[in-house]
């Protein structure tokens, strides 16, 4: 028999009950972060079925999704203001659900209120082997801690906040080693998008990928989480990098971390979460980034996605490909650098960290956003506005015409007041250029900060590596 | 969840592949707080033009379409967001299977819990099924198959504690309830506490 590998560790050490042929294994779950747009049904169920939430004391909760990106102040009026009647009262129903079920709620006015997979990380909860769920796809995200994190539905929310357990089939296994040393202007986001190009969004069905290779080692956390971050796109259940020094490094000090003896105690447990060396994988797909350029999607799911200098691919003759190209109003053939650019929008779990920011900054400074592009720079967390308004990254982005806002998900999904306008072209450095995500009819083009700055400067999608 | 052994209908069939859960229910009918009448935002931007009248060529908008139970999709649908909207909207819908050659892992699982029953099948039977809109066909949970208009049957893959509650018409909360002995304890015997 093979060795485990860092997937089988996690999973063995929370399985409850084993599978059966019969039944699913039951598989207990170390952190559940809720937010207001998957959770009202499911707090319905418990009500409806008089159960109470099993540990508060594991729920993280907040509200990122439906949030406006202006400061809300006093919760009835200003929200009232910046908020249509629907997302305002999914916004006080989290509210009531939290309080009457005992959960903390990091909600508006809160230092760690931000988007779910930004604040779990930031406040130290999220942890190298814990099983972490949410009712969001990225959750996947929480994997560049070696914890395995995936997105649930709201039966499973429900699942969770009543018995802290799932009802899982264990997934496969699949390794994708990355080699090579990435050139200056191409980053993480790069990688992802450029994997996913390779694998397909279907590429990784059934399967949690661990990412490997000296690439891998190399990134900080904010890069492997962008990696990990993106995992769901390309179809995988889950996505894990195995903790080392960089992990350890992040996380030490951070609220939520152990302290004291307990820290000593957990990095020697989490230093044993690497896959063993004759660990056994159902797939493999191998990467080398050496001569990676940066990346950027012309259609409309993140598989469609080209080099930076090349074109849009050939008319093949397949249906999908001519729908997503036609609803991109681009052409077969035709170059993706120079195609005018109506908003940039720089946030999201994907990429509204420190380092993404910084990198944005160092573009933008001192010059300006081309007349008629409107750019967004919505950070991920409060903590992350702080932070940011600290080294004066703020005056940079608003200096060069940019509009700073409040944290949340803002423009990475259509469900708050950030929209993009029918037809309008966005450079966006979020995960989805699905049809309408942005805002009905909105166009999205996927890319890295970097490629978003420096287009932002051109007005055009533009090559990142010309503005270092 | 209501009981359900077999279904048998025409089929409509959306030829487009990887259809991500912001089509099936895009983002901004995902402010409600209850699941009633999610049906009218299922394929809204295909379904209906900005004012609200609806696109004649979409197939769900086509004569017939209301009364058919069983949509034939292209491949991989479903992929994208953890939203159970997307399940629920189907069902609100009238849609009570969906056929295709891969369905995306979270909508698969969601779709399970609420009775919508994903069927996948072999390519060359997505391919037919594709190519002949409105054929009648049987999802058969009971027997794990497909019965075509031809006589023929193609097994599909379902798991099997999953069949069991669509079979007996019982949510899977229930199973981890009776569970709660064995949670307790693990709790209590692990090595180390999140
Ligand atoms: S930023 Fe986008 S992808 Fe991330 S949690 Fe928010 S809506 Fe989901």
């Amino acid at each position: 028999m093979g060795g485990k590998s860092l997937f089988e560790k996690v999973w063995d050490d929370h399985v409850v009950v084993p599978e059966t042929e019969d039944t699913p294994a039951v598989f207990y779950i170390d952190l559940h972060i809720v937010h207001e747009v998957t959770t009202p049904q499911a707090f319905n169920m418990l009500r409806e079925s008089g159960l109470p939430v099993r540990r508060p004391d594991l729920v993280l909760a907040t509200m990122d999704h439906s949030t406006p990106t202006v400061p809300i102040t006093n919760l009835d009026e200003s929200l009232d203001a910046a908020s249509d009647p629907e997302p305002a009262n999914q916004i006080r129903a989290m509210v009531k659900n939290c309080a009457d079920f005992g959960i903390e709620l990091h909600g508006f006015g809160s230092a760690q209120r931000g988007i779910v997979h930004v604040i779990g990380p930031e406040i130290g909860a999220t942890q190298p082997g814990k099983t972490i769920v949410c009712g969001d796809s990225h959750s996947s995200t929480h994997g560049a801690f070696g914890a395995m994190g995936f997105g649930i539905g709201t039966t499973e929310v429900c699942h969770v906040l009543a018995t802290q357990c799932l009802l899982q089939r264990k997934p496969k296994s699949m390794a994708v080693n990355i080699t090579g040393k990435l050139k200056p202007g191409v980053g993480a986001k790069d990688v992802i998008l450029a994997l996913i190009g390779k694998m397909g969004v279907d590429g990784g069905t059934g399967h949690v990928i661990e990412y490997r290779g000296e690439t891998i080692r190399g990134l900080n956390m904010e890069e492997r989480m962008t990696i990990c971050n993106m995992t769901i796109e390309g179809g995988a259940r889950a996505g894990m990098i195995a903790p080392d020094e960089t992990t350890f490094e992040f996380l030490k000090g951070r609220p939520q971390a152990p302290q004291g003896a307990d820290w000593d105690a957990a990095v020697e447990r989490w230093r044993k979460l690497v896959s063993d060396d004759d660990a056994v994988f159902d797939k493999e797909v191998n990467l080398d980034v050496s001569d990676l350029e940066p990346h950027v999607t012309y259609g409309t799911n993140p598989g469609m996605v080209v080099p930076i200098s090349q074109n849009v691919p050939s008319d093949k003759g397949d249906a999908s490909f001519r729908k997503a190209i036609e609803y991109m109003q681009v052409e077969a053939d035709q170059p993706m650098l120079g195609t005018p650019v109506d908003v940039v929008f720089v946030g999201s779990c994907t990429n509204s960290r420190m380092t993404d920011l910084r990198a944005v900054a160092r573009i933008l400074d001192g010059k300006q956003v081309a007349g008629g592009v409107r750019m967004l720079v919505v950070p991920g967390s409060q903590a992350i506005k702080d932070k940011a308004e600290e080294e004066g990254l703020d005056k940079i982005f608003t200096a060069a015409g940019a509009e700073w806002r409040e944290a949340g998900c803002s423009m990475c999904l259509g469900m708050n007041s950030d929209k993009l306008g029918k037809g309008e072209l966005c450079v966006s450095t979020s995960n989805r250029n699905f049809e309408g995500r942005q805002g009905p009819g909105g166009r999205t083009v996927l890319a890295s900060p970097e490629t978003a700055a420096a287009s932002a400067l051109a007005g055009v999608i533009a090559d990142p590596r010309e503005a270092l | 969840m209501e009981k359900i052994t077999q279904l048998t209908s025409t089929t409509t069939v959306l030829a487009i592949d990887d259809v991500d859960t912001d089509q099936i229910v895009p983002a901004r009918y995902l402010t409600a707080t209850t699941r009633e009448g999610i049906g009218k935002a299922l394929f809204a931007d295909w379904r209906f033009d900005a004012n609200g009248n609806e696109i004649a060529d979409f197939p769900l908008n086509q004569p017939g379409a209301a009364d058919r139970r069983i949509l034939v999709a292209g491949r991989n649908f479903g992929c994208g967001s953890s939203r159970e909207h997307a399940p629920w909207a189907l069902l609100d819908f009238g849609i009570q299977a969906v056929i295709s050659s891969e369905i995306a892992d979270i909508f698969r699982n969601n779709s399970l819990k609420n009775g919508l029953v994903p069927v996948i099948v072999d390519t060359d039977t997505h391919q037919w099924l594709l190519d002949n809109p409105g054929a009648e066909v049987t999802v058969d949970v009971e027997a794990r198959e497909l019965r075509l208009p031809s006589g023929k049957t193609v097994g599909f893959p379902i798991d099997p504690f999953a069949r069991h509650c669509m079979l007996e018409g019982v949510d899977h909360t229930g199973f981890l309830l009776q569970n709660m002995d064995n949670i307790t304890e693990f709790e209590a015997n692990r090595s180390w506490q999140p």
